[in-house]
């Protein structure tokens, strides 16, 4: 774990219309750690999650005031374009969402648009590295060229982690990424994410505490809107200040 | 019309059948109740539905029967009376239907001389064109016909006289047998223990099966109606011609060719300019309207488009005629005096005046179709695209359009079918001359205008110049039907994928 | 941000939009203008449509009219002069041409215009129809016999266009219809206020004329055989429609009978209408000899047509209503066909009726079938007298009468063709409007 703040979240708030849905959080996130953001459902976790990389910019009626610095620059200032901060903060979305193209065009997706190759053996490179990170290589190496939608679930969601981090991102978002994964596919993207720790600062939402619990360093529980607790992952779930994350630990709200 | 259904005794009888109607309502729900001595709650059904069995009892046979007897009588009459023609009493240039005509045109006079009072039925029964002149007694009761009655054309107008009269009263006969027997059997069965509202229930579910399968019907009168009569050209016409010849010109004596190429030739290729026109325009308004317009530009635009869809074809086929020819006849035309200076087209009918006013019409159908297809496409697959920082453009060319391709695909073959089978637009705006040329601003046909020409003025269903429509349409039928059922085909496949 | 502790240094700045990004940002702006750019030629055709219909068929609902004093001779309309209606019925429109005649020479007299055209050539500034105008007032008006009547007058096409701009004194060089001379008279006559181009009623009531008078032509009869036609589709499509969409959505088995309705009717709805028109053609009229060019034909055609239309959005509507109504009604004991036609049914009737209404505007719209059913080509010219003869006597349609006048080459009827364009989208505007209330007044949200 290192202590190198990677993102600064400060005074954040974000509307939906006239709903609020975060009210002034405030939070630091480590490099080369895995944070985790827990809470129950319409918590707000997964909105601000979004917020990391400006995804809620792309719903019309959404507004986020306050400021979220990395390696801090203002991530909402007006010089800074979306795509290049996305770029920089890959995500792994809910339900597996592989493109309907083949599994190699998957992860040059990425490559391509932000051209991060010069040429063709460059390109193979960069897939080749991003689907052996993503600890899928071997199951795909014979058929890249198979459609990305033909794979298990499992796959499928390694896949788009593997398209994810195939951009060099520093940053890697993961929205409930085991949410739609059966125990076995779970408990393989759950060890890829103990192994991406190294080389990136990953923030996971989960509604699984002890997913949580497994794969995180660091944990934030969320309630209605409110940042209530963050701090180490053992302490939270340990010895919890707030009587808020107490119930929600022991299994009475949520 | 009087040689179809002679409007007063039919009249009648229909409205004896719905008095019939009534009366076994009222009849049969009052045995009904007394059955069970007034107390309704003894019934098997509600005492209303042992009234409306019985009416439908009495009603619906009989009108059915009613209706099959005015079909098929004409058919049956006019096969016996052919049979009296011979050979010998068709002239020279005529034809058995020409003669037909003249048999029920005689027919329908004396009916109307009776009816007038210029004879009486009995003589006309027994007239016969050597002790009188039937055209000069037709004339007086305002029958006027073209020559001379031979007797043979009398006897056998007499003879259709008397079969209609027959079957006509057959007809009355059978139907109200057939309507008492239906009254008498609803009366029959009602008991308290008959469970009326089953038996209305099977009667109504038969009806709407019925009207479901009227759409088999149509489908079948439309391939036979067609079928037949192309059969009868090709006997007429070698379909050698008719497929692989290349040139269409009809005429009058005899030695007509009629090849379809040309036309499938004018068709094809204002279709091509249409789609050229609608696919990018519909498409990237498609894209624009589903991917980046607000709600108000949405609400706003695309009703306004779709009002496009909503214009007759008749108004898009006079303004490529009065306005969009002339247009491109002053910009391609004219020669010094046009705006290009150029004299490269003649006249305001042209393949590419009908192809763009098409082209125009069509935008509005293309680009509804793709915008459902855009967005049926999850937007999962949005989120994946930006979440590595795609633009939103490059997000719609490289994941939602692929991803939409096999319904774009399958929206541009029913356009493509909808342009094929177009009329008003080319029969005004594309021109009459047959021809195979890759110059947009000459003027072509297509197989729609052909049909419409061919089966419009005077007709003569025993000609190939006229039977040849019957064949063009077929083909048109077949090639849209081909195109629908493979675009349908298609775009639920690709439904099914996202679902 | 004070206490904001350290931080990792940036590898690539956010800050600064590397050259890629500018240009993929560009490519970005290209491509949101492709779209834009297409929406707006779909708008400005839509406009351009518009105008030129507007722009062009208004003059059709104004007529140049001359209005004359006419003295109606005894001696020449009713020489018994008993008024009885037979006998004034025998003069011809050849008995009232001197009459008008007179009456012209008399106001150019009066109002002491110069001409040197004989009577008969100032005479032809009025309409051909013009004396069946004043035959048909005289019939209706017998008692007016003997009195002097100021009357207005159609005039030619070529004297309406004058006025209207359509046409010019160069344009009449080589037409036979009116000299330079003749139209020195119209000036003469509008400058005295007795030649006036005003709203012409009879182009929405008439009924259509011959080639040689556009000025006289309507578009009133055309319209009765559209009424016609859409009371046919009306009265079979709709009970039709609705029966078949409630058994294959209510109550058809999965089985192959109804795949292969399914599939009859989404293909049905996608036959060109010309197809239409020759099963019309071929069933209607050779097989059952129906009457030529009769509504009856046409409303049974463009019922075939309509069908498919009513039952796709029939089965829509029926889709809407949840299961759960069903499962109520079943609950308390109610048949199927009761849950259907007591609670589906009335639940589902703003959504059929408003399907019906688009589905008989698309009909009333429809051309093609028409013309071979032989609802062109002829002259519509009398309004039918009974509901029989409405279905069954010659009547032309709305399209089909548009289509006709297009046909002419005069292009004075061009100008009614463009009118009876903007009658007709009046008709299909009204007809989508009440469907889009009615789907707005009676939408249900469950």
């Amino acid at each position: 774990m290192s202590n190198k703040i990677k993102i600064a979240a400060r005074n954040v708030q974000v509307y939906y219309g006239d709903n609020h849905a975060i009210k002034d959080v405030s939070v630091d996130i480590l490099d080369k750690t895995v944070t985790a953001f827990i809470g129950p459902s319409g918590c707000g976790k997964s909105t601000f999650l979004r917020c990391i990389n400006r995804m809620n910019d792309t719903i019309a009626i959404s507004s986020v005031q306050g400021d979220i610095l990395i390696d801090g620059e203002d991530i909402y200032d007006s010089n800074v374009d979306p795509v290049q901060l996305r770029a920089k903060v890959g995500m792994v979305f809910q339900k597996p969402n592989p493109f309907p193209k083949s599994i190699y065009d998957n992860v040059a997706y990425g490559p391509r648009i932000h051209g991060l190759a010069r040429n063709k053996a460059d390109l193979d490179e960069i897939v080749e590295r991003a689907l052996k990170r993503a600890a899928i290589w071997n199951e795909v190496k014979d058929r890249l060229l198979a459609p990305g939608t033909g794979l298990s679930g499992g796959q499928q969601q390694r896949l788009c982690i593997a398209r994810a981090i195939a951009t060099e991102p520093e940053v890697l978002l993961m929205d409930e990424p085991c949410s739609a994964l059966d125990p076995i596919a779970t408990a393989q993207v759950e060890e890829l994410i103990d192994e991406l720790r190294q080389d990136y600062s990953v923030v996971i939402v989960t509604h699984s505490m002890q997913q949580a619990a497994r794969v995180s360093q660091k944990t934030a529980f969320f309630h209605l809107g409110h940042l209530v607790e963050y701090g180490e992952t053992d302490k939270i779930f340990t010895s919890p200040e707030d009587p808020r994350t107490e119930s929600y630990i022991t299994g009475r709200i949520g | 019309m009087r040689n179809f259904l002679n409007v007063a005794p039919t009249t009648v009888l229909v409205l004896v059948l719905l008095a019939l109607t009534l009366v076994a309502f009222g009849m049969v729900r009052s045995r009904a109740m007394a059955s069970v001595g007034g107390d309704s709650r003894k019934l098997h059904s509600l005492p209303n539905y042992y009234g409306y069995n019985a009416a439908l009892f009495t009603a619906i046979p009989s009108l059915f029967v009613l209706v099959a007897w005015l079909l098929i009588q004409p058919v049956v009459i006019q096969n016996a009376v052919i049979e009296m023609i011979p050979q010998s009493a068709i002239a020279e240039g005529s034809s058995v239907s020409l003669v037909m005509s003249d048999v029920t045109r005689v027919a329908n006079g004396l009916d109307a001389a009776v009816q007038a009072g210029a004879i009486d039925a009995d003589r006309a029964r027994n007239l016969s064109s050597n002790d009188t002149d039937v055209r000069a007694l037709l004339a007086e009761s305002g029958v006027a016909l073209g020559s001379d009655v031979s007797p043979e054309v009398l006897a056998a107008a007499q003879r259709y006289r008397s079969m209609q009269g027959t079957g006509r009263l057959l007809m009355i006969a059978i139907v109200s047998t057939i309507a008492l027997a239906g009254l008498l059997f609803a009366f029959r069965v009602t008991t308290e223990k008959f469970r009326a509202r089953n038996m209305v229930e099977r009667f109504l579910l038969s009806m709407l099966i019925a009207a479901a399968s009227l759409a088999i019907l149509t489908t079948v009168g439309i391939v036979l109606s067609m079928l037949f009569e192309t059969i009868n050209f090709f006997k007429l016409h070698p379909w050698q011609d008719f497929f692989l010849g290349t040139t269409w010109a009809p005429n009058f004596r005899g030695d007509s060719e009629l090849s379809i190429l040309p036309l499938l030739w004018g068709t094809l290729y204002i279709s091509l300019i249409a789609l050229l026109v609608a696919v990018p325009i519909g498409l990237f308004a498609a894209i624009y309207l589903s991917e980046y317009a607000n709600g108000k530009v949405r609400a706003f635009a695309k009703p306004l488009l779709e009002i496009l869809a909503g214009i007759p074809t008749i108004v898009y086929g006079l303004f490529a005629l009065l306005t969009v020819g002339p247009f491109l006849v002053n910009l391609f035309g004219r020669g010094e005096n046009g705006i290009l200076g150029v004299d490269w087209m003649s006249g305001a009918t042209s393949v590419l005046t009908a192809g763009l006013v098409m082209g125009i019409m069509l935008i509005p159908f293309v680009s509804s179709l793709s915008d459902d297809i855009i967005n049926a496409v999850p937007q999962s697959l949005r989120d994946g695209s930006f979440g590595l920082g795609a633009t939103h453009s490059e997000t719609i060319r490289q994941v939602v359009l692929p991803a939409a391709l096999p319904g774009i695909v399958g929206a541009v073959l029913l356009a493509a079918s909808r342009a094929i089978g177009e009329t008003m637009i080319v029969v005004l705006g594309a021109g009459a001359i047959a021809r195979i040329s890759a110059n947009p601003l000459e003027a072509m046909t297509t197989i729609t205008t052909r049909i419409v020409s061919q089966l419009t003025g005077d007709t003569d269903f025993a000609s190939p110049e006229t039977l040849v429509a019957f064949a063009l349409g077929l083909t048109l039928f077949v090639l849209t039907l081909g195109l629908n059922v493979l675009a349908l085909y298609i775009v639920r496949k690709y439904r099914e994928q996202y679902e | 941000m004070t206490d904001l502790p350290d931080h990792t240094q940036p590898q690539r700045s956010l800050l600064q939009q590397d050259a890629r990004t500018v240009k993929r940002n560009r490519a970005e702006k290209r491509f949101k203008m492709y779209g834009i750019v297409a929406i707006a030629i779909g708008l400005l055709m839509l406009a351009i449509l518009l105008v030129t219909i507007v722009g062009r068929g208004t003059g059709a609902f104004q007529q140049t009219f001359l209005t004359l004093d006419v003295q109606l001779l005894e001696a020449k309309l009713d020489k018994k002069g008993d008024r009885n209606i037979e006998d004034i019925k025998k003069v011809s429109t050849f008995g009232y041409a001197p009459l008008m005649s007179a009456a012209l020479e008399a106001k150019v007299a009066t109002l002491g215009i110069q001409t040197e055209l004989k009577p008969k050539a100032m005479a032809d500034i009025l309409s051909k129809d013009a004396a069946a105008q004043l035959r048909d007032f005289v019939l209706a008006n017998p008692d007016l016999i003997g009195t002097s009547v100021e009357f207005k007058f159609l005039t030619n096409s070529r004297v309406d266009g004058y006025m209207k701009g359509r046409v010019s004194r160069e344009s009449i060089a080589n037409d036979k219809n009116i000299n330079a001379a003749q139209l020195d008279l119209v000036d003469a006559l509008h400058a005295a206020g007795a030649l006036q181009t005003q709203f012409n009623l009879s182009f929405i009531t008439g009924a259509d004329a011959s080639d040689a008078r556009p000025e006289a032509a309507g578009m009133g009869v055309a319209m009765i055989g559209s009424l016609f036609m859409m009371l046919v589709v009306l009265i079979l499509a709709l009970p039709i429609g609705v029966a078949a969409s409630i058994y294959l959505e209510e109550f058809a088995p999965k089985n192959l009978l109804t795949d292969i309705i399914e599939v009859n009717i989404a293909n049905l709805a996608a036959v060109p209408s010309i197809v239409f028109g020759i099963l019309g053609l071929a069933v209607f009229i050779n097989y059952m000899h129906l009457p030529n060019s009769a509504p009856l034909v046409g409303g049974l055609v463009l019922t075939l047509m309509t069908l498919p239309t009513i039952i796709i959005s029939t089965r829509a509507s029926l889709k809407s209503v949840p299961p759960s109504i069903r499962d109520a009604a079943l609950g308390v004991g109610a048949s199927k066909m009761q849950s259907v036609f007591h609670h589906v049914l009335p639940l589902a009737a703003p959504g059929i009726l408003t399907g019906t209404i688009i589905g008989l505007a698309q009909a009333l719209g429809e051309t093609a079938p028409l013309l071979l059913i032989g609802m062109v080509g002829f002259i519509a010219s009398n309004p039918p007298d009974s509901i029989a003869s409405g279905l069954l006597a010659p009547n032309s349609a709305m399209p089909a009468q548009i289509y006709e006048w297009a046909k002419r080459a005069d292009p004075a009827f061009y100008e009614r063709a463009w009118g009876g364009i903007i009658i007709l989208l009046v008709f299909l505007v009204t007809m989508n409007a009440i469907a889009v209330l009615l789907r707005r007044r009676f939408e249900r949200r469950w």
